[in-house]
């Protein structure tokens, strides 16, 4: 591409797209940079960008101490470990269904799963609110976490991927003696390991933000997660105070910014190796 | 004598003596729903009374569960009422009265007023706080945790514009004035600071109020069953409300933000705001310059609506329980524990009584700005509820705002608002 | 393996997910339909069956309207855009662009970020007098203006948020699909003579398509679905200006406690992205082999 760049107008061309992208990345990253400021820094200089403001630990301190965070912290990890766990497990034995065995009404049974990609449980908050009562879990982790245990995306996910696994793969395990369900965790598990990063990565940041359903579902300390913790402490009759929020905020995600900065590059990776598209 | 009659007596004998037992042993235990977030410093507050109560009433255990907001306050109660697990008692806000009467979640305090003394205790409140507690004759709820709103200002700006710090803008023509001489611009022509701010994010209706009461009008009848959004009284008050904005020049545009207000005010961005007696800590702490607290200025009249919680009695409770809920909210209102717990959380106490207590005079005499709200109640009014509340409350949030962000007049808005009450009420009118 | 052998293994592997989704995707579907024809029951006075009046009143209802049209206008405004703006950064992180590692960072910060909190900031960028946006627009000269608080500007303030918040999340899909594709291509154009828009224009985005789909399919759910910044910015307001309708239905459903009501309208939301599954699917029949 070398000799493409030596002419002066594209190289111009070239100069006005990396001001384009660092213009939008500064765009991008301006409230994480607002809320590093603001959480670092005495309340009056939350609105006033002064360079020699001096620095203060004191509003982590405030935050926690004005909120359980450490039981939102204990109960959103419960969650998402609960969650992805069961969607392992659900998602793989299900699409290793569709995508290997041949039973009447698979397409049909194919098609009531993805209807799920749309009609998902965000969506459902009413009714679902009402079988949770009847189920007597309103109130409880599990209760957050139900609806979405069964994922269509990740039985789609998978099925896509265990079709790629060679067939010959297949029937050599069998032919060893391997049961069906040996065969899934010998051959296509480990095959399909990168598609398991990414949609593990996928659905952590999911449900570590998720909001709306856990908002109605809970009402104690004892089974809400992060966001809706942080929405009770922040939504009070005294207004807003930006210092104590936004160290909240940062406490809140680090576990997640801190995850991505180290993993970036798998991260990539693996939604590349797992062919999303 | 027949074996059946043996045997009856010896079950009769039996029960009285397990009754006996039970009435001798196992205390009576209260369970009570408290609108706060866990962990704050008022929890302390709460488990203290419960556990002095407790001492002086050994036959009784109170046990307090900390819900969270009031809007999930009442979630949790309603969901509780369905599920056949209501608490004893509960606080919630006095407008959630008619919506718990319409659920069938709550029973009236009247039966269990029977001597000289409870009726005493029940006059003993300010009449303001119980028009949001009684209807159709009954007594539903019990004042506790109530607000009002009151006028913040800058004494420096004061100042500065030339005038005096120490006097409130009286009345509304008094606040346009004021607020004129106290909004500021630039070369350009670009305001930097504002006279006045009312907030009408979220629940504009309550500040609303606060104009209406002014301008000598009610919102609703006392049964909740109707609305009055659109008489002329009203429309003026709105108009009012516009005009600082269109005509004085003094009041931003569009929707001011309640959860920003009081750090506008902090900015020195505003020198005058509307906003809860809730707000006096905060303010005292953040504020970096001198402020005053005053009275919402008058029209008619003085005014201002009452916000906040009561106590509630639930249904579902045994009539045992419920006597010893009336006689732990008889003992936690009673003036000196009304006094502490106003100092201790910037609640108005509820009662004369508690403001006359030595404690409450003293905290008056250092903090003169505490009694504001106090002098405050007599004039004020109980704040808007009716059936169905949430929903006639959104009609008339909706009109507020599209008036204040231009998009109808003040009439217009206000009938559009009054129709749409009409019909949601149209089911509770028998 | 006999043929009833797999036809008993495909059904037991699926079966735990099964029971799952039938709980909590077509049951409540179902369910949802049925409520939708009778009463709320309030106190003691239970349920009945109402026919359609719950959906007369929904045509009677201009806040519904009025939430349905802020919803699809909410849908114009952020899918083309964040899309558009994440197809452009993966490009940009994909290419020989100086500080790559932070642009990335930079763009992918928003999908790591609990809404709620960052509302909670935008909140702060959108304040007037004091506020990030009118401390720049001030600094310009500019007029100031109150951006959530007038109803021609909440709407857009809040698709801002929106497309912020998407945009990066998408770019990741974008930037998977770049990097599978095999860079000789990109060389011989280049020795050709092509320019690299035309290359873009010709080459890349059509290998791209797939992806594209995928990410429209979970931008369109996200125009219904994502309501978070509504909860903590606006409540809805000014006048309903930024009502939209998972919103309305969270309003309804718990704070009016109108189940009955509340099932009507998530009806016309289910109609709505029943509409959309189809029209995809109809797309993907004649575009796209997804086998």
């Amino acid at each position: 591409m070398s000799f493409v760049h030596s002419s002066p107008r594209v190289y111009l061309g070239h100069g006005l797209e990396t001001a384009g992208a660092w213009l939008l990345g500064a765009l991008w990253i301006l409230p994480l940079a607002y809320a590093i400021w603001t959480a670092f820094h005495p309340g009056e200089y939350s609105t006033h960008f002064v360079p020699t403001a001096p620095l203060t630990l004191d509003n982590f301190g405030r935050a926690w101490a004005a909120a359980p965070f450490a039981r939102y912290f204990l109960n959103t990890m419960l969650l998402c470990a609960m969650i992805l766990a069961a969607q392992l497990v659900l998602c793989t034995l299900a699409a290793y269904a569709f995508a290997r065995f041949v039973f009447p009404g698979r397409n049909l049974l194919f098609a009531l799963v993805l209807l799920q990609l749309m009609v998902m449980p965000d969506v459902l908050i009413v009714e679902n609110y009402r079988t949770m009562g009847a189920l007597g879990l309103r109130d409880t982790i599990v209760a957050i976490a139900l609806p979405y245990m069964a994922s269509a995306f990740g039985i789609f996910l998978l099925r896509q991927t265990f079709k790629t696994v060679p067939k010959e793969l297949d029937e050599a395990a069998r032919v060893e003696g391997c049961t069906p369900l040996q065969v899934l965790w010998k051959v296509y598990v480990p095959l399909a390991r990168p598609v398991y990063l990414a949609y593990a990565l996928v659905s952590v940041s999911f449900h570590w933000n998720n909001f709306l359903w856990p908002l109605i579902i809970t009402n104690s300390v004892e089974s809400r997660p992060l966001t809706v913790g942080l929405q009770v402490f922040s939504a009070t009759d005294q207004g807003i105070d930006w210092s104590i929020i936004t160290a909240a905020t940062l406490l809140t995600s680090a576990p997640l910014l801190i995850a991505f900065l180290l993993f970036q590059r798998q991260f990539v990776l693996s939604f590349m190796r797992a062919g999303i598209k | 004598m027949k074996r059946s009659t043996l045997w009856g007596w010896f079950v009769v004998v039996a029960l009285a003596a397990l009754s006996g037992a039970t009435l001798a042993q196992a205390p009576v235990e209260i369970s009570f729903y408290y609108p706060v977030a866990v962990g704050g410093p008022i929890t302390k507050l709460i488990d203290q009374f419960a556990a002095d109560f407790e001492k002086e009433n050994p036959g009784i255990k109170v046990k307090p569960i900390y819900s969270g907001s009031y809007q999930e306050s009442i979630t949790k109660a309603l969901t509780a009422v369905k599920s056949n697990d209501a608490p004893t008692t509960s606080v919630l806000l006095s407008t959630d009265m008619f919506t718990l009467i319409d659920e069938e979640a709550i029973v009236p305090f009247d039966p269990l007023i029977k001597t000289p003394e409870d009726q005493a205790w029940l006059r003993g409140f300010y009449p303001a706080f119980m028009e949001n507690s009684q209807t159709g004759g009954k007594t539903w709820g019990i004042p506790f945790q109530r607000s009002t709103i009151v006028l913040y200002y800058n004494k420096e700006m004061f100042k500065d514009a030339g005038l005096d710090p120490n006097r409130a803008p009286a009345t509304w023509k008094e606040m346009a004035e004021y607020a004129q001489k106290l909004t500021k611009r630039d070369a350009s022509g670009k305001v930097t600071q504002w006279g006045v701010q009312i907030p009408s994010s979220g629940f504009p209706y309550w500040l609303f109020q606060g104009l209406t009461t002014e301008n000598d009008v009610q919102l609703m009848n006392a049964a909740g069953t109707e609305t009055y959004y659109d008489k002329p009284a009203v429309i003026e008050a709105l108009q009012y409300w516009m005009d600082l904005t269109s005509k004085y020049k003094v009041h931003p545009e569009g929707i001011v933000e309640w959860g920003t207000t009081p750090k506008d005010f902090f900015e020195r961005k505003v020198a005058m705001i509307w906003t809860t007696t809730g707000n006096l800590t905060n303010v005292k702490n953040n504020a970096k310059f001198d402020f005053g607290v005053a009275m919402l200025p008058a029209n008619k009249r003085r005014g201002s609506p009452t916000g906040g919680g009561n106590f509630y009695l639930f249904k579902q409770a045994k009539p045992e329980q419920q006597a010893a809920a009336f006689k732990f909210i008889k003992w936690i209102t009673s003036p000196a524990r009304a006094a502490q717990w106003g100092i201790d959380t910037g609640y108005v106490a509820v009662s004369p009584d508690a403001w006359a207590t030595p404690v409450m005079r003293k905290y008056v005499a250092d903090f003169p700005p505490a009694a504001v709200a106090r002098d405050q109640l007599q004039y004020a009014v109980a704040e808007l509820s009716t059936h169905d509340n949430q929903r006639v409350t959104k009609a008339l949030n909706d009109g507020l705002q599209a008036g204040l962000t231009g998009t109808k007049s003040a009439e217009q808005a206000m009938k559009d608002s009054q129709r749409e009450a009409e019909r949601l009420l149209r089911p509770y009118r028998k | 393996m006999t043929r009833s052998a797999q036809w008993l293994y495909g059904w037991l592997l699926l079966l735990p997910a099964a029971v799952l989704l039938a709980l909590f995707t077509h049951y409540p579907a179902v369910a949802t339909l049925w409520h939708s024809f009778r009463s709320t029951p309030r106190g003691s006075r239970a349920s009945t069956f109402v026919g359609v009046d719950n959906y007369a009143q929904l045509v009677d209802d201009p806040i519904f309207w009025q939430s349905l049209t802020n919803n699809l206008w909410f849908a114009i405004g952020t899918i083309p855009l964040s899309i558009t703006l994440a197809l452009l950064m993966a490009v940009w992180v994909n290419g020989r662009i100086a500080g790559r590692g932070f642009l990335r960072l930079a763009y992918f910060t928003p999908t790591v970020l609990p809404m709620i909190a960052v509302a909670n900031i935008w909140l702060f960028f959108y304040t007037p007098e004091y506020g990030l946006l009118e401390q720049i627009t001030g600094a310009f000269g500019m007029p100031a203006h109150n951006w959530l608080g007038s109803k021609n500007s909440a709407l857009a303030a809040l698709m801002v948020v929106t497309v912020w918040k998407e945009a990066g999340f998408f770019m990741i899909f974008y930037l998977a699909a770049l990097q599978q594709m095999s860079p000789q291509l990109a060389e011989a154009a280049a020795i050709e003579g092509a320019s690299r828009a035309y290359f873009f224009r010709r080459v890349t985005l059509p290998l791209l398509m797939p992806t594209t789909l995928f990410v429209l399919v979970n931008a369109v759910i996200n125009a219904f679905r994502l309501v978070d910044h509504v909860v903590v910015m606006t409540r809805g307001g000014p006048d309903n200006a930024t009502e939209l309708l998972l919103y309305y239905i969270y309003e309804i459903g718990f704070r009016f406690w109108d189940s009955a009501y509340a099932a009507a309208l998530t009806m016309v939301l289910l109609l709505l992205l029943g509409v959309v599954a189809l029209l995809q699917f109809w797309f993907l029949e004649r575009k796209v082999h997804y086998q």
